[in-house]
């Protein structure tokens, strides 16, 4: 017995021995990051001489290759350090890397010529640095999963597809600084996606040097924005400091922008309530609903417009779906503006149409319908019943499916009830992890199902060009119509905005005529902002340059 | 030895004579004759922390079964009242979409109660019987039988979760199969060990030479000394299932919305917890109360059970 | 002893196997890829992607590369975070996971162990009624639930403690209770119960009728076989707790390794999938292990199948 006792208690010890070395082991570790981290954290510092805003994203961005980089929590730091052709200004595209810009008569040869411009190590930032990073993009071995956003560059599209070739592309590097571009088509939106993260540039040397330059903050990882990437502790934080390269860099006002990993909404808010961040909201991280209505009441809430789309689309191949009248009812039976009253809540506007309001000549609301017309869509049910050979609404068997979300579930069983309560309608709803309802999208396996489109680019075409055939990858409804599909291909053609707006608008009200989608409501971005950062506002693509940003304590 | 021990004390076989047996009286009872069960009955109600705890599952049951029948609101009825506070109209307030979080939590106990009492049952026959014959058998059927537990515990479940997603249409029957695959394990890895330590025990020992069956042995000698560990791991199982409950209706295995469910309701009221507070305190509270009670049932059990603590 | 743990290391090594293969098909059978997303990108970029991970190869292949990455312990690059290595990853998040979970665990005993000790000595008295109280509401709110009230209120409104992050030891304080709180509660409940067992055993009533004071008799003789189901459930606990809790690492902000558990999977990022299970299956498996040999160093009488003969 005693001796079991003794060996029990030097097991004992030896355990905690063990533990407790780990224990300070990991302790050990921290200070490293704690110097980055929490001076920044802390107001007082900032007194100090530097300025230093903190803030935190959702997640830790997946890529910090801008050619490589799909998500949005990437793209809003790497729109930070990294500086296109052109950039975004108060949402107005201005010259970014180029300090000049021509274009053809025909719209299809753009001319940059680029700035007297460096990189973070002191380089010069070459026609052939952007040249080699949209090759990159488009070289079919680097998988670049952004790539068809720079199918518009003549012949981009077939070398991505491994149809073309590397020479036949639209790219020319005239000298060190001027680069010519070739189009497909007339693209009017060209100077909007050259300011998008997949047309930065990348530091040619040290990429073809190192091929996974971008996974560690460091020397290696060079950039010609406005602030560089300093450190980045992989899941925790990372640190960008003023460029001093970089040549805007006297206008550049924040030194130092400490950005925190933190994914739970609640979890945010706490640290902006308790002063531990500057800035909570789009595009870094989302302000929770649980704490929208106190930022409304306490004035600091900011909403502005977002192009981008929440919507329910039909599987037009479903027996149900398929009939236009049945859609057309759904459609119209939806009280969006009570959705965004009372689940939303961010000011979102209801949809009425397919192109958000933010989108240039698509302010106007069209009159494709009225909100929540709850007696015409009586009418269309009727109709659609008849024709579907059924005496009842309650024979309909309805289900509404979206991916596994909290706020996706409240605007689904607000949209069930008035369903039901209106149309008489039994709505089922089907819930699922997000990867398996992707897969019953693109397998048509579903009859309403719930989508979000977010622009790439401020133009109406975003919205539109999914449905040009019932193939397209972004489709999922499997309707198509010719007349849409010839409107499409017109518009891409033309050269005078307004005609071509007006070929857009045409095509739109074919789609809000036979609701293979029903939209919604366009997105607002919310933010909150503490009363000495200056100059912090989003524009519509949901942009925040803090090249622009200010602290005034 | 003994021959010598009685020579030892100097003992005269003559000093003793034979009597005889005397049947009735060592079958004669020394006190009134009270049958077990009747005999646990009565130690179980002198518990008043039991007798308590039955009362509010029985008050729980009976509220489950009679408020959503009776209020005038249901479940899925959104009154355009937002997030309102408890007033008298609505006990326990109003939720994010406008409905009547009173009757949601009744509605919620059935699912709830039913999912967290189901799994509690199955993981008790899986993981008594699992652990109990592992731990009997001992040797490379102890280890098949342990590693298969170890297998399932280590493969994420989540994944499972997922195939059972694409596979099973959602409801209450694949959320019972999700539920079972990994709950028993903790269940039998408790009854195992017990097994190991009762089964060298000396009256084991005893009514294994006198050939007692494994059954025998089981539900005789291993169940009843395990008992204690067995009750304690069960009230574990009742709010890990129906949390886990939350988690699969999330991921969408479980009963479509707008269904309540305590776990879902709490999950989703800790999201509002600054601006609705009661939306997770009530399913909170009831689902602390239930295990309070179901835990305070199952003290008074064992004690009433306990052999050892027979007057 | 060493006979048994060798074979025990064979039995593990099967396991392991087991584990990978279930996994592996799982993983294959479901929907979705480490790159879907709901913008749709051509199928040619698609193959090309597959490619590049080696997810164009046929089943058995791939499966053979899991094996053999397994075994050389290197589950190469994720598919979602581009260019790092799952290797990376896991000893990146691992060491601030274990060290929060050895936090955790060390509050979960003590905590658990005292509270169950007093309840078992004061039985159906006050002090039981208060320490099973707590034990259940322990066990019956669940941790995430808890987090959000403590880091709203005592971080938050009293300010005691940072609201999250991961730079120090006061950091770590309120996620390391916030899991510990629930097993406590369970290892509270069940030294309570086992401990009312051994209570009445001969060897606790000759102790105490030798006249040894009731708490010296807890130290010295029930507490020890009391704690043989507490063993049990700490074995495969520790293995969960030390590599780290999703939920927790979410709400407080800690970059360590339970989050990659759950977003490896979200993201279908297979080979990270793989590393961690592998990872996580290891150190379960051995947790496992000890506490069958703690068992037979607790009560002697406890004999290890194998280890004779």
């Amino acid at each position: 017995m005693k001796k079991s006792n003794l060996f029990l208690m030097l097991m004992l010890l030896a355990l905690t021995l063990v533990l407790a070395a780990c224990n300070f082991g990991g302790e050990e570790e921290e200070p490293a990051s704690e110097d980055g981290s929490t001076e920044g954290s802390t107001e007082e510092t900032a007194e100090g001489g530097t300025k230093e805003l903190n803030l935190v994203v959702t997640s830790e961005p997946p890529s910090m290759h801008p050619q490589l980089a799909t998500d949005s929590t990437s793209s809003a730091v790497l729109k930070q350090i990294y500086e296109g052709l052109t950039t975004y200004k108060d949402g107005e595209v201005v010259e970014g890397a180029a300090e000049k810009i021509e274009t053809s008569e025909d719209g299809l040869v753009y001319t940059f010529t680029l700035r007297d411009a460096k990189w973070s190590n002191g380089d010069t930032v070459t026609a052939e640095d952007f040249a080699y990073a949209w090759t990159f993009a488009l070289t079919p071995e680097n998988a670049s999963e952004y790539a068809s956003i720079l199918y518009p560059i003549k012949g981009a599209q077939a070398y991505n597809l491994g149809e073309g070739s590397v020479e036949d592309l639209g790219i020319k590097v005239v000298d060190e600084k001027t680069l010519e571009v070739t189009l497909e088509n007339p693209t009017p939106y060209f100077l909007e996606l050259t300011a998008f993260k997949t047309y930065f540039p990348i530091h040619k040397a040290t990429a073809e040097a190192n091929e996974t330059w971008y996974a560690e903050a460091g020397e290696t990882y060079i950039t010609n924005g406005p602030y560089t990437l300093a450190d980045w502790q992989h899941s925790g934080s990372m640190t960008l400091e003023k460029n001093a390269n970089y040549w805007d860099a006297d206008n550049v006002a924040i030194d130092k922008v400490n950005i925190g990993m933190v994914e739970s909404e609640a979890t945010a808010a706490t640290m902006f309530d308790a002063g531990e961040i500057d800035f909570l909201g789009a595009p870094f991280q989302t302000v929770a609903l649980d704490v929208i209505d106190r930022y409304k009441q306490e004035g600091i809430l900011n909403i502005s417009d977002y192009s981008a789309i929440y919507m329910y689309k039909f599987n037009t191949t479903d027996e149900v779906m398929g009939n236009a009248n049945i859609r057309k009812a759904l459609t119209l039976a939806i009280d969006r503006q009570g959705l965004i009253d009372n689940i939303t809540k961010g000011e979102q506007s209801p949809a009425l149409g397919m192109v958000p309001t933010a989108v240039k000549g698509f302010e106007e609301d069209a009159g494709y319908m009225k909100d929540n017309d709850v007696e015409e869509a009586k009418k269309a049910l009727e109709l659609g019943l008849q024709e579907l050979g059924l005496g009842d609404a309650s024979e309909l068997e309805i289900k509404l499916s979206f991916n596994t979300s909290e706020a996706h579930a409240a605007i689904a069983q607000f949209i069930q009830e008035g369903w039901r309560t209106n149309l008489g309608i039994e709505v089922t709803l089907d819930n699922s992890e997000w990867q398996v309802y992707l897969d019953k999208l693109t397998n048509l396996d579903y009859q309403v199902g719930r989508l979000g489109w977010i622009a790439d680019y401020n133009d109406a075409y975003t919205f539109l060009e999914q449905y040009d055939s019932a193939e397209n990858g972004n489709n999922d409804t499997g309707w198509e119509n010719a007349e849409y599909t010839e409107l499409l291909k017109q518009s891409n053609s033309e050269t005078d905005p307004e005609k071509r707006i007006e070929l857009l608008k045409q095509a739109e009200a074919i789609l809000m005529s036979e609701y293979p989608v029903a939209p919604i409501y366009y997105y607002t971005n919310l933010s909150v902002k503490k009363d000495y950062v200056e100059n912090m506002e989003l524009d519509q693509l949901g942009n925040v340059y803090l090249k622009y940003v200010d602290i005034n304590k | 030895m003994a021959k010598k021990d009685l020579q030892f004390g100097n003992i005269e076989p003559d000093k003793f004579r034979v009597v005889g047996i005397k049947q009735d009286e060592t079958e004669k009872l020394a006190d009134k004759s009270v049958s077990f069960w009747k005999e646990v009955f009565l130690r179980f109600s002198q518990n008043k922390l039991a007798i308590f705890g039955i009362i509010a599952l029985v008050i729980i049951a009976l509220l489950a079964i009679f408020v959503p029948v009776f209020s005038p609101y249901s479940y899925r009825e959104q009154l355009g009242i937002y997030n309102a506070p408890p007033s008298a109209s609505h006990w326990f307030g109003t939720d994010d979409l406008g409905r009547d979080v009173f009757v949601r939590v009744w509605q919620g106990a059935r699912i709830s109660l039913f999912i967290g009492i189901t799994a509690a049952v199955i993981d008790l026959i899986i993981g008594v019987l699992w652990g109990s014959i592992s731990g009997l058998a001992g040797g490379r059927l102890d280890n098949i039988m342990m590693r298969i537990a170890d297998v399932l515990s280590a493969v994420p479940y989540l994944l499972v979760v997922i195939i059972l997603l694409v596979v099973l249409e959602p409801g209450l029957l694949p959320m019972i199969i999700a539920l079972s695959i990994t709950g028993w394990i903790n269940m039998a890895r408790i009854v195992r060990g017990e097994v190991l330590s009762i089964k060298n025990q000396e009256y084991v020992l005893a009514a294994r030479t006198l050939g007692a069956s494994t059954w025998h042995l089981i539900k005789r000698h291993l169940v009843p000394n395990a008992l204690g560990a067995i009750l304690v791991t069960m009230t574990l199982t009742i709010p890990s299932a129906i949390f886990t409950e939350s988690f699969l209706s999330y991921l969408g295995l479980g009963v479509p919305a707008p269904t309540a469910s305590w776990g879902t309701m709490a999950s989703e009221g800790n999201k509002a917890l600054t601006s609705a507070p009661w939306r997770l305190f009530f399913p909170a509270f009831f689902i602390s109360l239930t295990i309070f009670a179901f835990n305070a049932v199952g003290d008074g059990l064992r004690d009433a059970l306990d052999p050892k603590l027979r007057k | 002893m060493l006979r048994y743990i060798f074979k025990r290391l064979v039995y593990i090594l099967i396991a392991l196997f087991i584990i990978i293969t279930a996994t592996f098909f799982l993983m294959k059978l479901a929907p979705g890829s480490p790159f879907a997303s709901e913008r749709d990108f051509p199928p040619q970029i698609e193959e090309q992607l597959n490619a590049k991970y080696g997810l164009d190869n046929p089943w058995y292949i791939q499966y053979k590369d899991y094996l053999v990455d397994t075994v050389s312990f290197d589950f190469g690059e994720s598919m979602k975070y581009k260019g790092r290595s799952t290797n990376d990853i896991i000893s990146e998040s691992f060491p601030i996971s274990l060290t929060l979970g050895i936090e955790a665990m060390i509050l979960s005993i003590g905590l658990g162990i005292f509270l169950g000790v007093v309840a078992a000595l004061y039985h159906n008295k006050f002090p039981d009624y208060l320490a099973s109280t707590i034990a259940v509401l322990g066990i019956s709110v669940p941790s995430f639930i808890l987090a959000g009230l403590m880091q709203y209120f005592l971080a938050f409104k009293l300010d005691l403690f940072p609201v999250s992050g991961w730079k120090g030891f006061n950091y770590s304080i309120l996620p390391a209770l916030a899991i510990a709180i629930t097993h406590a509660g369970f290892i509270a409940k069940l030294t309570r119960s086992s401990m009312l067992e051994q209570a009445n055993s001969d060897y606790v009533k000759m102790a105490r009728s030798k006249g040894l004071g009731k708490w010296s008799v807890v130290i010295r003789h029930s507490l020890r076989n009391a704690l043989m189901p507490v063993i049990t459930y700490l074995g495969p606990l520790t293995a969960g707790v030390v590599t780290g809790s999703f939920i927790i690492e979410q709400i407080f902000a800690i970059p360590g390794l339970g989050r990659h558990f759950v977003t490896s999977i979200t993201n279908r990022d297979y080979t990270v999938i793989m590393g961690t299970t592998v990872f996580y299956s290891i150190i379960l498996l051995f947790a496992v292990l000890v506490v069958d040999i703690l068992y037979s160093v607790i009560d002697p009488r406890i004999k290890l199948k194998g280890a004779k003969k």
